[in-house]
């Protein structure tokens, strides 16, 4: 046979693509810092392995996670892909199992239709295989008409905005959304000159395009089906696309517990590399849909950072509220990256913070440190510990003459070495109490606590032990009946994965109304974020009246939330709605049991008065 | 000399018309709302860092108004970026956008 010229498009395409796939995967993993190799080696034959395959399996051609946040959308992207797959797949299978050969040029199986027309040597498989490509090409079609309506019209699809994309993009898109309708049309010619195919490409090419000069078309089709291909693996390594092979890689490395560190490695390059630019984050993030700043988000900052360097605005510009972490359909440490690329812009010194001196307090069971936030708002810090005092809790407030700030604020905004200034002093202090436990009003410092002290001993946020003190029954509530709403701070239910505790705290007086679509993991940011200093007092209490109106349902006007900052803002930001810490509504609600000694505190006040 | 616990104050005269307001331009360039401070005092009452030291934002705007920049370069470093003073700020003043544009402008004025 001879050399079908109008393949060479695909062949060299595809031999470019795989060549630069195995060089940069190899040039990836021989980079990973020894520990990260030494991981992997370790648990490469592990069910680790498994799972990865499967997630990459469920993930890379189903798109699970993206179909659970948006149906359609998912469809578009499981058509896509999972069809495409089981093209190839198929295809090959077809083709090698045609009574020929099981080895076959890589061409052969891609344009199967072009070199056999007459498939009855497939005997009983015939009717199958041209049904299933048939069937699974009209699924490719589907999702490339979604894609193509999603680019005009994106609100269809359910999303606000779509990424706006770099040439290299939207040539590598143009050539991907060229290939499938090139196929049907190559495969519908063919069936309307040799009457192949099946219930798609027979019927088009049979009863829709028949009076065409199919005779001249019939090599130009299967030319502009393979440069569409070649065009596209061509474009693939340097464009978007390259998501596609670096998922799976990411996926396998994930999966032996490869993570981001505290600075940019080969494993950040992998990750940039998996941005898919799909623009979910997009949506997810409450600068685009309040303040409508909808070029600083992840798929914009990983492209830069991919390319280049993002420049000081698309690096400052997030509130690092991890809306975008949780909505990534790839699982892209996205904060944890940009967190890294502003470490690179130190400011501060590093013994600026020399001024601070250590208070010693008493020692004590629980200490407690209300944070700066909790000074700000001083009734949360009250209630904190009326309700520690009704329930005789031995505690000593550390913090009770200034607070030294927990490090969080600095070390958001970069400046990692005059962060650890304030956390060494704030860890000595914290350890020479020689507490049990540390309990803290703000979410903030709890996250800092958790993640960046080395403490001897656990911490607790206010929420989670008043909770506990009510399950030991050292303090009962009164049940009101009324409604209540619950807004979940970033630190403490993406940042820590304390959603459930508050909740059970409040449904002891209170019934929870819940919105189904901001709560927990999902909740909105309040706006207050300290992981952001360029945008307004006014842009802020903009993201929270939002933030409040997305939760209120127009009758209960109640809100609780766990975060001073949060009730700050919050509560700032709008007049309908009353904001209250979750310790100041408990402490409204309590039923007080000790009253004894309330009564002999009376006349003891009323002397002062007096 | 007798203790009376304070003492005179140092004389500072400033010659408004010399004064070095390349960074009152810089910032206000930058944010405008370095412009709206009324110098109240709020963001100082509320002020982490002035628990412990006579750090205030107020104070770092007085000196850059008055073009004392090295004295607001080595002050702004003392700023702990908690952020109160913003939540507590009548005039909306971007406080810690300003304290990081000072930082910022203390690697670029320097020669």
């Amino acid at each position: 046979m001879r050399y079908p010229t109008f393949t060479l498009p695909f062949t060299i395409g595809l031999s470019f693509v795989l060549l630069y796939i195995l060089v940069i995967w190899t040039i990836w993993i021989v980079r990973l810092s020894r520990r990260e190799q030494k991981i992997v080696w370790k648990r490469l034959f592990t069910l680790r392995t498994i799972k990865a395959i499967w997630e990459s399996f469920r993930e890379g051609l189903l798109h699970h996670n993206i179909y659970k946040k948006n149906a359609v959308l998912g469809f578009m992207h499981m058509g896509l892909a999972f069809g495409w797959f089981m093209l190839i797949v198929l295809g090959n299978f077809e083709a090698r199992l045609y009574p020929h050969g099981v080895i076959n040029p890589p061409y052969y199986p891609i344009f199967f239709e072009f070199f056999r027309h007459d498939l009855t040597p497939l005997h009983e498989y015939e009717e199958i295989f041209t049904f299933l490509m048939d069937f699974f090409l009209l699924l490719v079609m589907t999702s490339i008409g979604l894609a193509f309506f999603k680019r005009f019209r994106s609100r269809a699809l359910g999303m606000r905005r779509t990424t706006k994309h770099i040439l290299i993009d939207r040539v590598a898109i143009t050539a991907l959304w060229f290939i499938f309708p090139l196929r049907l049309f190559a495969e519908s010619v063919t069936a309307g000159l040799y009457n192949t195919g099946h219930f798609f490409t027979n019927f088009l090419g049979q009863w829709v395009i028949y009076n065409l000069p199919l005779d001249y078309l019939y090599y130009p089709a299967w030319w502009a089906y393979s440069i569409s291909l070649g065009v596209f693996f061509i474009a693939l390594p340097f464009s978007r696309y390259m998501h596609i092979p670096t998922e799976i890689l990411l996926i396998f490395l994930r999966k032996y517990g490869v993570k981001e560190k505290n600075n940019h490695s080969t494993f950040t390059t992998i990750e940039l590399n998996a941005c898919s630019r799909c623009g979910i984050c997009i949506d997810a993030c409450q600068l685009s849909t309040t303040l409508n700043i909808s070029d600083t988000q992840p798929a914009y900052f990983l492209r830069d950072l991919r390319y280049s360097k993002p420049n000081e605005r698309l690096r400052e510009t997030c509130m690092l509220c991890m809306r975008c972490l949780d909505a990534c359909p790839v699982g892209i440490e996205v904060t944890q990256i940009r967190k890294n690329e502003r470490n690179e812009f130190p400011l501060f010194g590093t013994s600026n913070y020399d001024y601070l001196s250590e208070h010693k307090y008493p020692k004590a069971k629980v200490a407690y440190f209300a944070g700066c936030m909790g000074h700000l708002t001083p009734s949360v810090i009250k209630s904190t510990l009326a309700l520690f005092d009704e329930a005789g809790v031995d505690y000593t407030f550390i913090d009770k003459d200034g607070s030294i700030c927990c490090g969080r604020p600095l070390q958001q905004n970069g400046q990692v070495d005059a962060a650890k200034q304030l956390i060494d002093k704030n860890n000595t202090i914290i350890n020479e109490t020689n507490a049990d436990i540390l309990v803290t009003s703000c979410p903030i410092c709890a996250s800092e606590f958790k993640h960046n002290y080395r403490l001897n001993m656990p911490v607790l946020h206010h929420s989670q032990f008043l909770n506990d003190l009510a399950k030991q029954h050292k303090l009962t509530f009164k049940n009101t009946g009324e409604k209540i709403i619950y807004h979940d701070p970033c630190e403490l239910s993406r940042g820590l994965g304390i959603t459930k505790e508050p909740r059970e705290l409040l449904k002891n007086s209170f019934i929870l109304e819940e919105n189904k679509k901001n709560t927990g993991e999902k909740s909105l940011c309040c706006g207050g974020s300290l992981g952001i200093t360029n945008i307004s007092l006014p842009q802020k209490m903009a993201i929270a009246s939002d933030a409040v109106f997305q939760l209120y349902d127009g009758k209960n006007n109640l809100l609780a939330t766990a975060c001073p900052m949060c009730k700050k803002t919050l509560a700032m930001a709008q007049e309908t709605v009353k904001v209250l810490d979750i310790a100041e509504v408990m402490l409204n609600n309590l039923e007080p049991k000790k009253k004894k000694v309330q009564s002999q505190k009376e006349p003891a006040e009323a002397e002062i008065l007096s | 000399m007798i203790d009376f616990g304070y003492t005179p104050m140092p004389i500072t005269v400033h010659n408004m018309d010399k004064a070095d307001l390349s960074l009152a331009k810089w910032l206000a360039e930058r944010d405008e709302t370095f412009n709206h401070c009324i110098s109240c005092g709020s963001c100082a009452a509320t002020c982490t860092a002035g628990k412990f030291t006579d750090f205030s934002f107020r104070e770092l705007t007085h000196s850059i108004r008055r073009g004392e920049i090295s004295k607001a370069f080595s002050e702004s470093e003392k700023c702990m970026l908690c952020g109160k003073c913003i939540l507590v700020c009548p005039r909306n003043v971007n406080t810690r956008n300003i304290v990081m544009l000072i930082r910022k402008a203390n690697q670029i004025f320097k020669p």
